[in-house]
């Protein structure tokens, strides 16, 4: 069936409401040709979605999908793949959603390591509510609820995958398409808890981190013959480099046990008997 | 009235108590007498007083009473906490050798048994069984055959090698012997054994049973006073059943996790106590409006806030009625004994998968931490049937497209039931969100589609009032002019009270009402009664409220929320008084 799959397969009829030019078009676009060259197909691909403007992408893809409350997008999608391992899980969220309100679960669903993609559509900024300071936004960002910046340093997600022992972190540019295709391709194809943060330009409200800017600063790691993103130590130095922004897969834990596998989840839980199990009377033996 | 023995043990947490207490209850148990024990617990892990209490009878026990017939005081806080329970002819085992026990006054007509536990323990092997000695004593006052304990210190210890089993065999039979030879005194009692085997289990231990009875193989949760056992008791055992626990970050991430693994077609649950319903309340509003099937277990305790983890209340019903922003139909059950808890827990899941609607199941601190005995025969596992409601088969996904082929979640049908498919079926694939959807499940807000999906939510309920039976639990004289009400764990405290209430001469219609939403109409009963009680765990009435909402009339009220359950006697004495006696009822 796989090999019929076309990525437009995974859109759904239903037209955008992002604003034309939003980032979020592309992140898109890629994740739709990463399920569909992963051989995947919608009746097999369960999307979870967050709130805000990353929150309307289950709406735009074909799927099983599920748009949640704010912050809670993975969770669900652990519930699910827990609930049925043969599914495709995917989880996309904004960095609103992801790194504040839901920063618990993120750092929990990173070192869950569940065999899952989780895609955040970074634009540092929150723009649904039209354009507040989001916990990516930059120290000195004036925006309606920082007239004059932030005072806070900007959530570095990547460092806080790493500190809670992802097993693999990648950072992409939603206008790059080929390379931010091939990025979420690798997620997926990751066994274990596949994180992308993806620059996903706002060209309404962030008049700072703009498609030129990225394009101008962009270092792509793949550009780079030295570098391994197997290599603890230099993944480190380029998650904690504060003077560049880098894409690519810039770490990748080899030796990854996905937590489904270590915790034995590998049946399809919807299929239960007509009664009690056969035995159910031995639960009641215990009790003597 | 049963005739019942009431033994305590208690002391300081960490003493062991609650183990010491449980081998007890077994022996009890296993020697084919009933059971029914409660705990007096502080929210600590060592120090601060602690009990374990059983109640015995060859008949069933179904509440406990004012009054203590043994007690194993390791402190001597166990004695002055427990002093309005002893009476005339109570025997206090105590270690008189110990050096806070020391000076420890037998208050006037009571029994002290100075036995030396801790040496006696030394002589078995090792102090650490002093609460065994204590046992051997206890059944050397009470005539009980100490043959049925050395099966439950077997049961209890056999893990840890047949040495540690002898020697606590050992030390129980110091403390009876040395109560035998150092105590001529002629106790009243004489604990008669029969052939019965029952099983001793828990409510929490009863919601988990039922749960995975009824296929339930997703269980996420956070640990929270009283309903961890939930998830201890599920942990290891759903496995077998190819299920999964999962132990969430937080409650907000348990009932999430929850609600994906019951859209993935698993029957899920999530069981917390009130602050985790209130972290829940949001994706609750999730759950009802996307018609995912779920059961979310209250076990309340006192509240609010933090308010007394470790005590009794019935507190949260106005919570799990109307908790959440908008309009949110749903279900609440409230089991009313332990057994109950079981055969709920099955209903629950019936019930969110028919109406595909969120169950909420509301036991209380007093059934979690409960262990009854029970005819095994009480948890009948061939009755019980499994109804997934309207779960579209591959095969049958065709019928349920729209027009342009895609599968209708929230289609208005004239039950409002709609169709379901679950996740890797092929056609099926299809969305659903939060916010106001079609039939489709995408978003509107579309002013027609927006009143026809509100209606078609609230019609599963309207259906499910017509095909359910949501008829109470009755006891009592029908005919009495004085109608009594509760709901969740009293009944059995209620049950009992109408026995002493009989004796002087006071006879009652007693409803046992297990559903809050949707619950049975008493509007006839109310109007036939002259006088009518409800009874509740809480301050304000809040079960009282709904009768009176729906019968249009004025309630009396019994309202305890001390943080202590109802206990037959003291129910009995309160029901006399608003109906405006005072003659003295005696346990």
């Amino acid at each position: 069936m796989s090999s019929q799959v076309r990525f437009t397969d995974f859109k759904s009829d239903k037209q955008p409401t992002w604003c034309p030019g939003c980032g979020d078009f592309g992140t898109m676009n890629g994740m739709m040709k990463a399920l569909a060259n992963t051989g995947n197909d919608p009746d097999n691909t369960f999307i979870v979605a967050g709130i805000g403007c990353s929150g309307k992408i289950g709406t735009y893809m074909h799927s099983y999908a599920l748009h949640g409350v704010h912050g809670r997008a993975l969770p669900v999608g652990i519930g699910v793949k827990a609930a049925n391992p043969n599914l495709e899980v995917m989880v996309a969220g904004g960095d609103g959603d992801g790194y504040s309100i839901g920063a618990g679960h993120f750092v929990h669903a990173v070192r869950r390591n569940m065999d899952m993609t989780y895609v955040v559509m970074d634009n540092r900024i929150y723009g649904l509510t039209k354009g507040q300071f989001s916990p990516t936004s930059r120290e000195d960002f004036e925006t309606s609820t920082s007239p004059d910046g932030t005072h806070q340093a900007p959530v570095n997600p990547l460092a806080l995958a790493l500190a809670a022992g992802g097993t693999f972190i990648a950072q992409s540019f939603s206008s790059d398409a080929q390379r931010h295709a091939q990025i979420v391709q690798e997620a997926i194809e990751h066994p274990g808890f596949g994180f992308v943060n993806v620059y996903s330009p706002c060209v309404t409200f962030n008049d700072v981190d703009t498609y030129d800017y990225f394009r101008d600063s962009l270092v792509d790691l793949a550009d780079d013959e030295d570098y391994d993103s197997t290599d603890y130590d230099q993944a480190k130095e380029v998650i904690l480099d504060s003077d560049k922004e880098y894409q690519g897969v810039i770490y990748r834990d080899e030796n990854s046990v996905p937590y489904n596998e270590s915790m034995g989840l590998t049946e399809n839980m919807s299929e239960i008997p007509d009664g009690a199990p056969e035995d159910a009377m031995d639960l009641v033996r215990e009790f003597y | 009235m049963p005739e019942d023995l009431n033994w305590a043990i208690g002391g300081e947490a960490g003493d062991g108590i609650d183990s010491t207490g449980k081998i007890f209850a077994q022996a009890l148990s296993r020697a084919g007498r009933h059971v029914f024990t409660s705990k007096d617990f502080a929210s600590r892990i060592r120090g601060g007083y602690t009990a374990y209490k059983v109640r015995t009878s060859v008949d069933r026990v179904e509440s406990v009473v004012d009054r203590l017939d043994i007690l194993i005081a390791l402190t001597q806080r166990t004695v002055d906490e427990n002093l309005d329970e002893l009476h005339e002819g109570s025997v206090i085992i105590y270690d008189g050798e110990r050096t806070t026990m020391q000076d420890l006054e037998i208050p006037e007509g009571m029994i002290g048994l100075d036995v030396p536990l801790k040496s006696l323990a030394e002589d078995a092997g090792g102090a650490i069984m002093r609460n065994v000695v204590a046992l051997g004593a206890a059944c050397a006052v009470a005539d009980f055959p100490i043959e049925n304990l050395d099966e439950s210190l077997q049961k209890r210890f056999g893990g840890k090698g047949e040495s540690i089993v002898e020697n606590n065999k050992e030390a129980a039979r110091l403390g009876r012997e040395y109560v035998r030879e150092n105590y001529d005194h002629e106790f009243d009692y004489e604990l008669e054994t029969t052939d019965a085997d029952y099983v001793l289990l828990n409510g929490d231990e009863a919601i988990g049973m039922g749960a995975i009875a009824a296929g339930c193989r997703f269980y996420s949760g956070y640990p929270i006073t009283p309903a961890t056992n939930v998830m201890e008791y599920l942990t290891g055992r759903i496995e077998r059943y190819g299920g999964a626990v999962i132990q969430a970050e937080d409650e907000l991430s348990a009932i999430n996790m929850a609600l994906g693994a019951a859209r993935a077609g698993a029957r899920a649950m999530t069981a917390t106590s009130g602050p985790g319903i209130d972290l829940m309340t949001e994706t609750f509003g999730l759950v009802a409006t996307t018609e995912t099937p779920l059961v979310i277990v209250d076990v309340m305790r006192s509240g609010p806030s933090t308010g007394m983890p470790t005590k009794q209340e019935q507190g949260d019903l106005n919570m799990l009625l109307y908790g959440g922003h908008g309009e949110i139909p749903r279900f609440v059950l409230a089991p009313t004994t332990v057994s109950e808890c079981f055969h709920k827990a099955v209903e629950a899941f019936n019930l969110a998968e028919k109406y595909q609607t969120p169950v909420f199941l509301a036991a209380d601190l007093a059934l979690a931490v409960t262990e009854q005995t029970f005819p095994p025969e009480e948890f009948d596992m061939d009755a019980v049937e499994i109804d997934r409601g309207n779960v579209v088969s591959e095969g049958q996904i065709d019928e349920w497209v729209s027009e342009s082929g895609q599968f209708q979640p929230h289609l208005e049908t004239e039950d409002g039931i709609s169709p379901r498919t679950f996740p890797g079926n092929a056609g099926g694939a299809h969305m659903t969100t939060g916010l106001e959807h079609d039939a489709l499940g995408r978003r509107t807000e579309d002013t027609d589609v927006r009143v026809d999906q509100v209606d078609k939510r609230n019609r599963k309920v309207e259906t499910a009032i017509e095909r359910e039976d949501w008829s109470p639990r009755e006891f009592g004289d029908a005919d009495s002019d004085t109608l009594i009400i509760s709901w969740g764990s009293n009944e059995g405290a209620m049950r009992e009270a109408m026995g002493f209430l009989e004796e002087d001469g006071v006879s009652v219609r007693f409803v046992s009402v297990p559903y809050i939403f949707p619950r049975p109409d008493l509007t006839d009963a109310v109007e036939a009664a002259d006088e009518v009680i409800v009874v509740e765990c809480n301050a304000t009435g809040q079960f009282a409220d709904l009768v009176e909402h729906d019968a249009l009339t004025r309630v009396k009220r019994i309202n305890k929320y001390d943080g202590v359950r109802f206990k037959a006697d003291e129910l009995a004495e309160d029901v006399k008084r608003v109906l405006g006696e005072s003659a003295e009822v005696t346990a």
